[in-house]
Parts: structure tokens; C-alpha cells; sequence
């Protein structure tokens, strides 16, 4: 058992950790060779902090020695590179910050290292956080741990990824469109997303600053509910982040969701939608049913609305975010231009990649005098029709079930070089994400050999009912039969 | 036969604001004297992941000059990204407001010649401040721009006037009122030399009878209020040259040239920015309450328009009121003075004269004024009643800046006015003895011989003699001897 810590779930780890079965050190040297001896065929890492680990380890271990304890102390966790982490370079997966090294680290991050948890280093992503398949990192692809020609979703897809592979117990991503909940459905983990404003974006590089949401990628709820509670709570270096009162989401649960109402909207079984990957997702809804859930069917009438509506939005805030990448303070410099217009068209021009460029391009468009109100104002007109349709809904119900993804993952290479077939893997993901709402992807079951998931949305701030949802059903449920991964097979 | 013109002017006013930190980061504000790039941390350096939090002072002081300003303060305003790209702007884009402002709809009073103008405030916004640039040669002779980022995020506050302003003389007359009401109001130095008031003028000239079009030229640069009004006043003759000639107004922006004395042409319309502006995500909207509005107006100080009002009519003249309103803690200073008794107009003016000349001829002119206003007072009193002439208070004054005395204790000191008529007579038959001269001129009829005469009186008795007493025994002397 010891050669396979790296296996476990973060509350089995800290269970053995508070048992003395084994040491932070000992775990964290576990999953440092998990990473040594697998990722060079994932590709989940592009930085990895091993002798820092080590060092969080050992006083991590120590301070458990002198009686402390605590959810999160002594665990391993992976980190997407676009969080903002003290003395370890954050590149956002882009050349543009090929080098920069923050002197700050993001309040998520402070938060995790004050509850103790030990940093592995930083996942891949799709660069900026663009992307749908982690194919658009400027370093290196990376690999979906069940079928390594397949993609691993994105842009978190090096955090679902490293959390699939065992190379972390658990992962922190980010999420605009999708990009926790969809990796984390198509590599076969629990992603969830908290309501806009639950947990602080300083220092989340920002994609598009209305949307962008960091999450948690895990191997089950319980570890969702754990990470949750130390990532939650307002902070005043961000002034959209929320002072809600922070529940005990790890406490409450193992709660009875008997007389939970779960909405169903036929908007997102429609076309496109995979049908075995409909069948699963009905079933885990059965699944529900059978402890105590009743289901009704509702209607979200402008879901078709949110890929166009998202696609104006998102790029025009990152058209904005991503301006200050020209090569004047940090990140990639030319010393060989010879003016300050040269020299930023250079670098922009050799910095970013084809997706972040197209983005800034149909961001700048949409923004333009004269196409302003056409598209960007009425996107945000759309975008208040998207929230007020889940307003209505969930004056009948407590949870929305549907699906993550209309198919299972993909080959690589397969929509490089469609960007709306790229953006359509996007569409059921997004309405959440649009309305600031909490959701998550659960595991319901495999499509030729490979995992799909159940989403669950629920209103903002109701992430404990979200949780206790997702884990009645993953209790109910059982272990599912799954395939070998890929990764486990060499 | 040659056609009238007017001129429309409408003023864009950049004020500097005095908080403790910047508009959206932790750091000083106070970087006049610091090095270059030490008042700078991530947020103000706009580095990836970092996120603006507003400046509560800077938005109370917002609102204190929209008060003042006699603006509505709409109860929701918030931020928008105005985005262009250039090596002084950190995130290339500027954190500002565009179309809800903290305060709109005022208006501002100018007097010029005795003649006032209502100038409309359309708008008072505020933004951050950008990164400084200077350009030098480097070692190798290349041409280098350096950046210090200590002005970057300074919080910045934006007053736009409506086109009413129809001279230069009223533009210089709106800048100067408007820098003497943003220091008595407390919210900026509003120093041009520093940079912390700015004025950029919006200017254009239509024939007499035709309606005033949309284009308009933009005039920038100008870093005092004479330059403000030689270049509005160039801009004139050039328009309106251009007007003669039957060439149309270009709009775009033009750049005063100081030494030159003239506006040259810097960005025209077809390279117009487009800024695309848009709501600030990072910020949410600012919910401006009616209580936290009614509080910032209670606490503002009486403004210089009304305090002056009242002076006029307790009798003080109005050019030396004019004069002391410029300057707020010398008017409280006043206006204490006149509480421990005094009359207005009196106090004004000597306060205005004699009192500024001494308070000035003090080498710590940044510590308060040191005499308690009720000291001023009884110095007054004393001149009113004859027992110090004015030659004697200002001396009387000098003494107490420097020696801390009281005006009683100093005036006890040099003895009593002399007004006993045989000590005076005295020195009046002494003073015509030893000055023929004067004595002549007295009867060609010279009627300053008399002053002269009284100034020698003064000289010897040390400013102690009684004006009045001294002045009548010398025409009575004087008019005996004939
Ligand atoms: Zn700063």
C-alpha cells in the first residue's frame, strides 16, 4: 500500500497522516515519483516544485508532530499555472510569460499553504485558459490519462489530468466557460465550479474577469467539500468576492436529500447530445430518485443563446486583460527592436498563440465604436435573459441535472483546426458559467471506455446542497466499473 | 466687410487628488519628492492576476468637489476600461468612467470685469493617473524612454465644463476660481506646476448668426493659466483666419508650444482614438448612498462664493475680499478675527495689507499662524480708538510675530500715545523750524508738504503721537505764521 500513496483521496491521506500510518514527506515523495515516473507521456505539469514540496512536507510533518492539525496539512495538491504563485514561474501556458516569476501569490494559493497543504507545482492548461482541449498550450499537449490520444478537455486539463493520473491528490483550476467541469468530465473526476465571487481572484490571471471562477478538481465530493472550505470566503483584495457566510460544507455533507427536487431541461438534451451519453446521465438521475430526489421537468429557454452570447463577452473582457502583455515590465522581451511600437508588436506577435489571438481579435471587434451595442451590449442583455431563466427554475427546484459534454473526449488534433466545433464542446457548460452559478461534474458512467459526467447546478451560493447532492449520488452509486486507464497500463 | 465671430470654449480640468494612497493599490499617494518607481507594488504596475480596489477618500473627495460644484450625485455610478495602448498606461488600458460619473449637472460662477458667467459642469469623474515618461539619450547616443511608475494609479479626477466659456479672460478667470475652490475645499494642492491641475480646452469659432457645429479643436499642454489663455487667445486668430479664408475647423488636437507661442497640430480626427469602453468587471457598481451624500455635504466647509457674500455686506470691499477668499486659511483667520470683535471691513483689508505683509516677511510660512485672532482683534481696537496709529500697529504687529507679546503688552511697553498738546506743540514748532522747505511748499500750496511734515513728527515721537492731534496743531502752526 505504501508505493501507492499517491492513490489515495485527500481525506484518506489525511486520515493515515493523523494515524501515523505514513509521513507528509513520505506521501509527497510518493506522488513526486508518480509524476518522475508518468507525466513525460501525460504532459500535466509544466513546473514541478519537488524540493519545495518537500520542504512543505517536512514542516508539514513537523507541525503535526508538535499537535496541530488540520483538513488540509501535509496534502499534495497541483495547482493550474494560472494562479500566481510566489518564486515559481507563472506562464499561463504562454510564451508571453516565458520567465515570469510573480512576487505575489494568489489569495487561493495563500489560502491552501495556510491550511498546510503541500504545493506540487503548476498544471498545464490551454493557454490564457482559452481552449476546450488543452491542445493550445505554447509547451506541450497534454494527454488523457484513460486513452493517451485523446484530449483531456481544458483548459484545466493538466489539473484533470494530474488529478486522473494520480500525480495529485487533488488539483485547483479555473473555470470561465467549462474548464473544470469539462476536463474534469472527460478525465473521469469531481470538478466544481462555486458561484462567481465564492472564492478570490487575486492573483488568477485573469481570461474574462466577469466569469472567471477558480475550482477545485478532485477524485471525489468529500475532497471538493474539503478544498471548498479552505478556498471560500470573501478577501479584500477582490472586490467582487462575496461575504457570504461560509458554510461546513465537508460537515453537512453526508446530509438525507430526500424531498430534493431535481430540474431537468430538455434544452440541454437535444441535438448533438452523444445518446448513450444521455443515458448515463438519466440513470444517475434515477440514481437520486432512489434516495429520497424528485424530478420535474423545467425549461431554460435561452440556453441555445449562450455559446454567441459567451463568445462576445469573453473575448472582449480578455481583449482588455490580455493588453498588458507587451513586453515593457515582464515576460518575453526584444532587445533587437528598435522603437516601443515595434517592440510590442513583436512580442504580441510572437508571445501568443492563434486561439488567444483570434480572441483578442473578435474581443476588440465586438468592443469597436459603432459594433459596441450590436455586440456587446446586447450579449450582456442576453446574458441577464440566460440568469433569469435559472431565477425562475429554481422557484420550483433545488438542483439542475445535465450534461457536462455532449460526447466523450475527443482525438487529439481532431476540431485543432474548427474553433466552433472547438466552442460547441463548450455548450453545456457555459449558461452556468454565464449566470455566476455553482456547479459541478460528477463521474456517471463511460462512453467507449471513457468517462462522462453528470452536471449539477444550483443557485448561487448553495454549493452544500450542490455537494450533499453529488454525494448522495456518488454514495448510491458505488465504485463505477470502469476500464483500466491508459496510464495505469504501461 | 468683415464678419463677427464668437468663440465656444469648453474646459476639461485633470485635478490631482490628495489621499493617503493611490486610486486602486495600497501605495503612498505622497510620491512628489520619492525616488523614481518606490511608490509601486504589483496592482500599480499592472501585473497578471492583480486586481484594483477603489480608494473610499478619493471617491468622498469626488463627490465633496461635485457638491461644491453645485452637481447631482446620482445614487449608482461605476467604472469602465478605457483602452489604449501606450508605454505610460501599465495595463494599457486606464480605469475610468464613462457614462455614469460620480457627479453631473452643475455649475460654477465667474466673474470677470464685474461681469459674472455661469459656466455648466457636465461632469466630474474620476479615473487613475498614468506612469511618467521621460525621453534621454542613453550612454551609446541612442534615443530611450525611462519610466517611473510612481505617478501610475495616482487617484485622478476629471472636471468637465460645458462649452459656455466665450473668452480667454473667462477661461484663466474659471481655472483660477476653480484651483482656489479645490484647495479650500481640501481635496488637491491643485499646484500646475506639479502637475496636479491640468487644464485642457475644447475651442472653437462659428460666424455670428450661424449655429455652433460639432467640431471642435482640442488644445493641451498648457501648464499655467497665462499659457491657458495665450493659447486660447492664438487659437482664436487661427480659427478665425482660417474663417476668413473660407477654410473649415479641423477637428483635432493641437499642442501648445510655449516658447513659440503658438498650437501645432498633434492628432487629427482620423487617427481619433477608439477606446472602447466598456464596464470595469472587476469592480462593481458603486452605490453611492443619499446618507454618505448628505454626510460629505454637511462637513463641507461655507465655500468662498458665500463666505465672501457675507463680508461684502458686513461692509468689506470687495476687491480686498476677492483678494482674501483666494487663500482659505487666511479668511478662517479673518473671519476669527472679526468673531473676537473686529469689524469686517477693517479686518479684511488690514488683514489683506498690513497683516499678509507681515505673516509673508515670516521665515516658517508652513507652520500656523502663530498670534490668536483675538490678539489681532484688540490691535484693531486699539487703532479704531486712537490709542495706536496705524504706523504704530504695523510695528506693533511686526513685534508680536516676533516676540509672541501681546498687542496690549507691546503697546504698554512703548508708552502712551502722546496727545498732550504742549509735548506736541513742542515738536510741531521744532519740525517747521528745521524744515523751510517744506514750510514753502506748504504755501505754493503743495498739500503733500503737510504729510511730510507729520512724518517727521512721527520719526521723533516714534509713532506714538495721535495722527489727527499732530496733523491739525501743524495747519494750525503753519497757517499762524503767515
Ligand atoms: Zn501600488
Amino acid at each position: 500500500m505504501a508505493d501507492e500513496l499517491y492513490r489515495l483521496t485527500l481525506h484518506a491521506a489525511s486520515q493515515g497522516l493523523r494515524d501515523g500510518s505514513f509521513t507528509s514527506v513520505e506521501l509527497t515523495r510518493s506522488l513526486l515519483d508518480r509524476i518522475e515516473s508518468v507525466d513525460g507521456r501525460v504532459g500535466a505539469y509544466l513546473t514541478v516544485t519537488a524540493d519545495m514540496a518537500l520542504e512543505q512536507a517536512a514542516d508539514a510533518d513537523a507541525r503535526r508532530a508538535s499537535g496541530r492539525d488540520g483538513p488540509l496539512l501535509g496534502l499534495p495538491i497541483a495547482l493550474k499555472d494560472v494562479l500566481s504563485t510566489a518564486g515559481v514561474e507563472t506562464t499561463c501556458a504562454s510564451r508571453i510569460l516565458e520567465g515570469f516569476v510573480p512576487p505575489y501569490d494568489a489569495t487561493a494559493v495563500t489560502r491552501l499553504k495556510a491550511a498546510g497543504a503541500v504545493t506540487l507545482g503548476k498544471t498545464n492548461m490551454d493557454e490564457f485558459a482559452m481552449g476546450s482541449s488543452n491542445e493550445h498550450s505554447a509547451y506541450k499537449p497534454v494527454r488523457n490519462p484513460w486513452d493517451l490520444d485523446k484530449v483531456p478537455g481544458g483548459s484545466s486539463g493538466g489539473s484533470a489530468a494530474a488529478v486522473a493520473a494520480d500525480e495529485c491528490l487533488a488539483a485547483l483550476g479555473s473555470d470561465t466557460g467549462g474548464s473544470v467541469r469539462q476536463p474534469a468530465a472527460l478525465c473521469g473526476c469531481v470538478g466544481l465550479k462555486p458561484t462567481y465571487g465564492r472564492i478570490s481572484r487575486f492573483g488568477l490571471i485573469a481570461f474574462a474577469s466577469s466569469l472567471d471562477q477558480i475550482g477545485v478538481l478532485t477524485k471525489d465530493v468529500t475532497d471538493a467539500a474539503l478544498l471548498l472550505g479552505a478556498l471560500a470566503g470573501h478577501d479584500p483584495r477582490d472586490s467582487t468576492s462575496a461575504e457570504e457566510p461560509i458554510p461546513d460544507y465537508a460537515g453537512e455533507l453526508n446530509r438525507d436529500i430526500g424531498g430534493l427536487r431535481i430540474g431537468v431541461a430538455p434544452e440541454y438534451f437535444g441535438k448533438g447530445l452523444d445518446a448513450r451519453v444521455g443515458d448515463s446521465v438519466h440513470d444517475a438521475i434515477n440514481t437520486l430518485q432512489s434516495v429520497g430526489a424528485t424530478q420535474r421537468q423545467i425549461s431554460l429557454p435561452h440556453t441555445e443563446y449562450a455559446l454567441p452570447t459567451y463568445y462576445v463577452i469573453a473575448p472582449s473582457e480578455a481583449s482588455a486583460n490580455l493588453a498588458r502583455y507587451n513586453g515593457v515590465k515582464y515576460g518575453l522581451s526584444d532587445p533587437q527592436a528598435t522603437d516601443v511600437d515595434e517592440m510590442m508588436a513583436r512580442i504580441r506577435g510572437r508571445g501568443f498563440g492563434s486561439e488567444v489571438k483570434r480572441r483578442i481579435m473578435i474581443g476588440t471587434f465586438a468592443l469597436s465604436s459603432g459594433y459596441y451595442d450590436a455586440y456587446y451590449v446586447r450579449a450582456q442583455k442576453v446574458r441577464t435573459l440566460i440568469k433569469s431563466d435559472f431565477e425562475t427554475a429554481f422557484r420550483d427546484v433545488d438542483v439542475i441535472a445535465a450534461p457536462v459534454v455532449p460526447a466523450p473526449a475527443f482525438d487529439l488534433g481532431a476540431k485543432l483546426d474548427d474553433p466552433v466545433a472547438m466552442y460547441q464542446s463548450d455548450i453545456m457548460t457555459l449558461p452556468a458559467s454565464l449566470a455566476g452559478l455553482p456547479c459541478l461534474s460528477i463521474p456517471c458512467g463511460f462512453v467507449d471506455g471513457l468517462p462522462v459526467g453528470l452536471q449539477l447546478i444550483a443557485p448561487p451560493f448553495a454549493e452544500s446542497r450542490l455537494l450533499q447532492a453529488a454525494r448522495a449520488y456518488e454514495r448510491t452509486r458505488g465504485p463505477l466499473p470502469s476500464p483500466t486507464k491508459a496510464i495505469d497500463t504501461q | 466687410m468683415t464678419t463677427a465671430y464668437r468663440t465656444v470654449i469648453g474646459l476639461e480640468t485633470h485635478v490631482q487628488l490628495r489621499t493617503r494612497s493611490k486610486m486602486f493599490c495600497g501605495c503612498a499617494a505622497d510620491y512628489a519628492n520619492a525616488r523614481p518607481n518606490t511608490h509601486v507594488c504589483p496592482v500599480c504596475l499592472g501585473m497578471p492576476g492583480v486586481l484594483p480596489v477603489i480608494n473610499r477618500e478619493a471617491v468622498d473627495h469626488t463627490i465633496r468637489t461635485g457638491l461644491a460644484l453645485n452637481c447631482e450625485i446620482p445614487e449608482y455610478a461605476k467604472f469602465d476600461r478605457k483602452n489604449y495602448a501606450y508605454p505610460d498606461l501599465m495595463k494599457w488600458y486606464q480605469i475610468s468612467q464613462y457614462d455614469l460619473p460620480l457627479c453631473v449637472n452643475g455649475h460654477f460662477d465667474v466673474e470677470v470685469n464685474g461681469a459674472t458667467t455661469r459656466v455648466g459642469i457636465t461632469r466630474v469623474h474620476l479615473e487613475e493617473d498614468t506612469a511618467r515618461l521621460t525621453h534621454v539619450t542613453a550612454a551609446d547616443g541612442a534615443p530611450a524612454s525611462l519610466i517611473d511608475v510612481n505617478r501610475s494609479g495616482a487617484p485622478l479626477m476629471e472636471i468637465v465644463s460645458e462649452p459656455d466659456i466665450q473668452t480667454p479672460a473667462e477661461a484663466m478667470a474659471y481655472g483660477e476660481k476653480l484651483r482656489a475652490l479645490l484647495r479650500w475645499i481640501g481635496v488637491s494642492t491643485a499646484n500646475m506646476e506639479d502637475g496636479a491641475l491640468r487644464i485642457d480646452a475644447n475651442i472653437s469659432v462659428w460666424p455670428e448668426g450661424e449655429p455652433v457645429g460639432d467640431v471642435k479643436v482640442e488644445v493641451k499642454n498648457m501648464n499655467s493659466f497665462r499659457s491657458l489663455g495665450r493659447a486660447l487667445a492664438f487659437e482664436i486668430e487661427r480659427q478665425t483666419a482660417r474663417r476668413e479664408r473660407g477654410q473649415p475647423i479641423e477637428q483635432e488636437t493641437r499642442g501648445w508650444d510655449e516658447s513659440a507661442g503658438v498650437t501645432r497640430s498633434q492628432r487629427t480626427k482620423e487617427y481619433a482614438h477608439d477606446y472602447r469602453y466598456f464596464p470595469e468587471p472587476d469592480l462593481p457598481p458603486l452605490h453611492v448612498t443619499r446618507q454618505r451624500v448628505d454626510a460629505l455635504r454637511a462637513a463641507l466647509p461655507r465655500l468662498p462664493d458665500q463666505v465672501a457674500a457675507d463680508l461684502i455686506n458686513q461692509g468689506a470691499p470687495e476687491a480686498d475680499v476677492a483678494e482674501l477668499v483666494q487663500d482659505r486659511p487666511l479668511t478662517d483667520y479673518t473671519l476669527a478675527v472679526i468673531e473676537a470683535g473686529a469689524s469686517a471691513g477693517e479686518a479684511v483689508t488690514w488683514i489683506v495689507h498690513e497683516f499678509r505683509r507681515a505673516l509673508n516677511a515670516q521665515t516658517n510660512k508652513s507652520a500656523a499662524i502663530p498670534i490668536p485672532p483675538a490678539e489681532v482683534a484688540s490691535l484693531l481696537a486699539l487703532r479704531a480708538k486712537g490709542s495706536v496709529s496705524s504706523t504704530m500697529a504695523g510695528e506693533v504687529l511686526d513685534e508680536m510675530f516676533a516676540t509672541g507679546k501681546s498687542a496690549s503688552t507691546i503697546v504698554e511697553a512703548r508708552g502712551p500715545q502722546i496727545s498732550g498738546q504742549d509735548e506736541l506743540l513742542a515738536i510741531a514748532r521744532q519740525v517747521i523750524q528745521e524744515n523751510p522747505q517744506a514750510v514753502q511748499d506748504y504755501r505754493d500750496g503743495k498739500g503733500r508738504a503737510i504729510q511730510y511734515l507729520m512724518g517727521q513728527v512721527m520719526r521723533i515721537t516714534r509713532g506714538k503721537a495721535n495722527p489727527s492731534a499732530v496733523s491739525t496743531l501743524i495747519r494750525t502752526q503753519l497757517d499762524a505764521m503767515e
